[in-house]
């Protein structure tokens, strides 16, 4: 028979004046995988650290097996069975998987990581894990990682399973492989909570999905009822179209001309090989790859961050119509031609925003210099970042609130509202929606789309075929860093992408 | 030529291995304290200060015992040197700890305040006892001194091996014990795995249930009650049971650069103890003159700079700093 394996009744939680979570409830049975969707910022993460002993609730009730409990802890946690695995990983890099699993477990008897090491083979055997116990971590690939953090909760004894955001790193093999082993955790009768963003996950893999908006409890919904209509309008609170515009470009002309571009890391690999290819005005450029395969080169080539080796980039000034040489410019004066870059690196705030400032701090870091004298120049800043905040609808207590502060998504259009707003000619956008949820994904994409019918040439990296293949332009393909293909998006499947994409790959085998 | 042999013939004595112990001694007991504070993710700057604390700490304990008592015992005086050196250093990480763990104070300001700090309570304390014990201003806790110094009988009159490892009194012993004792919880148990983890990565040892404010309250309070053992081997079996401000040196610094040397492990720095004592002295062996003695004094910090450089060159996760060193912690910061 099913059993609530936990009951969240109005739990309340409050950052200083954000209110993260407020009142609300969420159920989840015994044998069931149970999705738990919201846009950015509404909560989801909050909630589930609640349950993992992360935050103490402010008020509300968390009963597990039906009797009410207190957790005050990770070890309350532990204890009553419900073990989380975090978006950021929490693992010492140091460390073997073996002696990050054994961390802060107390088990009986002596330290012993021989024993430690048999058990977690014996788990991976049961539910089809593969991992190497003695391996570093700093050794490991992201999936890797992600096996050891659920491995750890497992070899804990846990019987809840709190998953946050799991896929958002993993390539589409590593996810299938999750998900048959979360499928083996529910046949073994363990309750899994998954956070997502990606609805046909959502819609494959769960049993039901309960949804929170800005912090609020929606509802739950059982996923064979569920469409992806049906499950963002919950989310968003409206009906969002799903459809991308991609109007034809108008008046292309070359902007950009990249001709034999090639660059060495440090390590004497080649990053770029004999990269050549015309980026025009008025169209969004999509650059696909398998990840690392010379997309965050190219852009920093281009933006004068990384030197090349050989080969020329020709950008054809629209406002003096000149024809300058970027190679051997500065980033800043690269900048000042009108190419902007608005990179999203992984950790969100790693590259262009400083995490302790607030949103006039970080707009000003691209207009410090235009100052009189010694002084800068904060009121045009401030009235910059009030326009941001209101056009992208960003949600944040001030434009003084530090952005660290500020979900992923809210971030994300911080930087790329920045780099349009200081009316750029060359847009380089590399992962803007990473993380992103739907509603804030469609933001960013309408921004692109704009900046294209201004005349801007837009560079895109993005990791979703599908949605390259519906808001670019053209595709051009990298491998290894070469040039492997330049397709029309319009014309062009996914498995031909993905062909170009593990071309390389093929020669080499 | 001749030179080099001069130095050779004057270097491979058995005094100045011996010499190079007794100044390594401090420098191990320091660099042992260090090492527990900085993987609990604290660097603690404050050694220095800590040691000399204990050092006047110990001085304390056995020269009120011995000015009160006309015979006074060896054995109680050690106690009380003990209790005393334990006590002020073991005050002095109390201090630091409070400032950088529960007040999360920036680690490196706190850490030179309370060196500056330490020295400044031992001057005082130390001046303080030289008006108390008289005319002459020289204080001498005698008894206590010597049995500190006392060796073990039969061992140390073998010639050669005698006086290379049985010359010294039990706190070298002691600190050799501690190092191993310690390396081994690191490596070999579960507490040196918790404590390892807070000093790397203190929201993963969080989130893991290890409560990161003990573990840094316990091994940074530990760390500094075991370096100040270094300023009581100083005060008492160095310089035999007498005072003098400002004595100690830089041998606290000294320990510090031990740590870095050491690259985080204890059983590094025993022998490393060693070179650093005998590179301490090495000025002494070679007859350079003044000025180029002076060059010689900083060999330790020059050879602490090499390890520094090879070390980042060399980029193994296993040799560097734990990942959190100098950065506090608080759990809901976001």
């Amino acid at each position: 028979m099913e059993q609530n394996a936990i009951e969240c009744r109005n739990l309340t939680k409050r950052f200083g004046q954000v209110v993260a979570n407020n009142g609300v409830n969420l159920t989840v049975k015994k044998g069931e995988i149970l999705s738990l969707l919201g846009e950015n910022g509404s909560g989801k993460t909050t909630l589930m650290n609640m349950l993992s002993g992360i935050y103490y609730p402010d008020s509300g009730e968390i009963l597990v097996d039906g009797k009410p409990v207190t957790i005050r802890g990770p070890k309350d946690a532990f204890a009553l069975g419900i073990g989380m695995v975090h978006q950021h990983f929490k693992l010492v890099n140091v460390f073997t998987a073996a002696e990050n699993i054994a961390l802060g477990y107390e088990e009986k008897g002596r330290y012993d990581i021989r024993a430690v090491t048999a058990r977690v083979k014996e788990i991976c055997q049961r539910y089809g894990f593969e991992l190497d116990p003695d391996k570093k971590i700093y050794d490991m690939s992201v999936s890797e990682k992600q096996t050891v953090e659920i491995v750890k909760v497992l070899y804990r004894g846990a019987q809840i399973l709190i998953l946050d955001e799991p896929t958002a790193v993993l390539t589409p093999q590593e996810t299938d492989k999750l998900f048959a082993v979360l499928r083996n955790m529910k046949a073994d009768g363990k309750a899994v909570v998954i956070i997502t963003h990606k609805l046909h996950e959502v819609l494959t893999l769960s049993d039901r999905v309960s949804v929170l908006r800005k912090g609020e409890y929606v509802g739950t919904v059982n996923t064979a009822e569920a469409t992806a209509d049906s499950l963002t309008e919950m989310m968003v609170g409206q009906k969002v179209d799903l459809h991308l515009d991609r109007p034809l470009p108008k008046a292309p002309a070359p902007r950009l001309v990249l001709k034999d571009v090639s660059a060495v890391s440090a390590e004497g690999v080649h990053t770029l090989d004999k990269v050549s290819l015309t980026v025009f005005s008025g169209e969004i450029l999509g650059i696909a790859g398998v990840a690392g395969s010379g997309q965050k080169e190219l852009l920093e080539a281009i933006a004068g961050l990384q030197p090349i080796s050989e080969g020329s980039i020709c950008y054809d000034d629209v406002r003096t119509g000149a024809a300058e040489e970027l190679r051997g410019k500065t980033p800043l004066q690269i900048r000042d031609l009108g190419i902007h870059l608005s990179f999203v690196p992984e950790d969100r705030l790693g590259m262009g925003l400083v995490g302790s400032m607030g949103m006039t701090g970080n707009v000003m870091l691209r207009s410090y210099r235009s100052g009189k004298g010694i002084f800068t120049d904060r009121k045009a800043p401030r009235q910059l970042a009030q326009r941001l905040k209101e056009q992208l609808d960003i949600v944040t207590p001030g434009v003084n609130y530090p952005v660290r502060r500020l979900s992923g998504g809210n971030v994300q259009k911080v930087l790329v509202g920045r780099e349009i707003a200081a009316a750029p000619t060359v847009l380089m956008a590399a992962y803007p929606v990473r993380g992103l949820d739907i509603n804030s994904s469609y933001t960013i994409y309408d921004l692109l789309n704009q900046q294209k019918e201004k005349g801007v040439a837009v560079i895109y990296v993005g990791e979703d075929l599908d949605v390259m293949l519906e808001l670019c332009d053209r595709i051009a393909v990298l491998c290894g860093g070469k040039l492997t293909g330049l397709v029309d998006a319009r014309k062009t499947t996914k498995a031909q992408v993905g062909t170009l994409m593990a071309r390389q790959e093929k020669e080499d085998a | 030529m001749e030179l080099i042999l001069t130095i050779l013939s004057k270097v491979f004595t058995v005094t100045f291995f011996q010499k190079a112990v007794t100044q390594g001694v401090p420098l191990l007991f320091g660099a042992t304290g260090e090492i527990l504070t900085e993987k609990a993710g604290n660097l603690n700057l404050g050694i220095p200060g800590i040691m000399y604390m204990g050092a006047v700490g110990g001085l304390t304990g056995a020269f009120f015992y011995e000015l009160n008592n006309p015979d006074p015992s060896g054995a109680v005086g050690v106690l009380l040197a003990f209790v005393g050196a334990l006590l002020f250093s073991a005050f002095g990480a109390f201090i630091y700890a409070l400032l950088t763990i529960t007040l999360r104070a920036n680690q490196n300001v706190t850490g030179l305040a309370l060196t500056t700090f330490g020295t400044g309570v031992g001057n005082f304390i130390g001046g303080s006892l030289s008006k108390i014990a008289g005319t002459s201003g020289q204080i001498t806790v005698y008894t206590t001194g010597q049995a500190f110094r006392t060796t073990i009988p039969g061992l140390s009159q073998i010639p050669v091996v005698g006086p290379l490892f049985f010359s010294y009194g039990f706190l070298t012993y002691l600190s050799l014990a501690l190092a191993l004792f310690f390396a081994y919880l690191l490596v070999r148990t579960r507490y040196g795995l918790n404590l390892r983890a807070v000093g790397e990565n203190p929201a993963t040892a969080d989130a893991a249930g290890i409560n990161v404010t003990r573990y840094k309250y316990f091994f940074t309070i530990l760390g500094g009650a075991v370096a100040g053992l270094g300023g009581l081997y100083f005060v008492m079996e160095y310089l035999g049971g007498t005072w003098q401000n400002n004595g100690f040196g830089d041998r606290g610094w000294l320990a510090i650069a031990l740590v870095i040397f050491a690259l985080w492990r204890p059983l590094r720095a025993i022998w490393g103890s060693f070179v650093f004592g005998g590179l301490y002295i090495l000025f002494a062996y070679i007859p350079l003159g003044d000025a180029a003695q002076e060059i010689l004094k900083m060999l330790p910090y020059l050879v602490t700079i090499l390890v520094l450089v090879v070390s980042s060159l060399r980029r193994r996760a296993e040799e560097q700093p734990p990942a959190s060193l100098g950065l506090s912690y608080f759990r809901e910061d976001r």
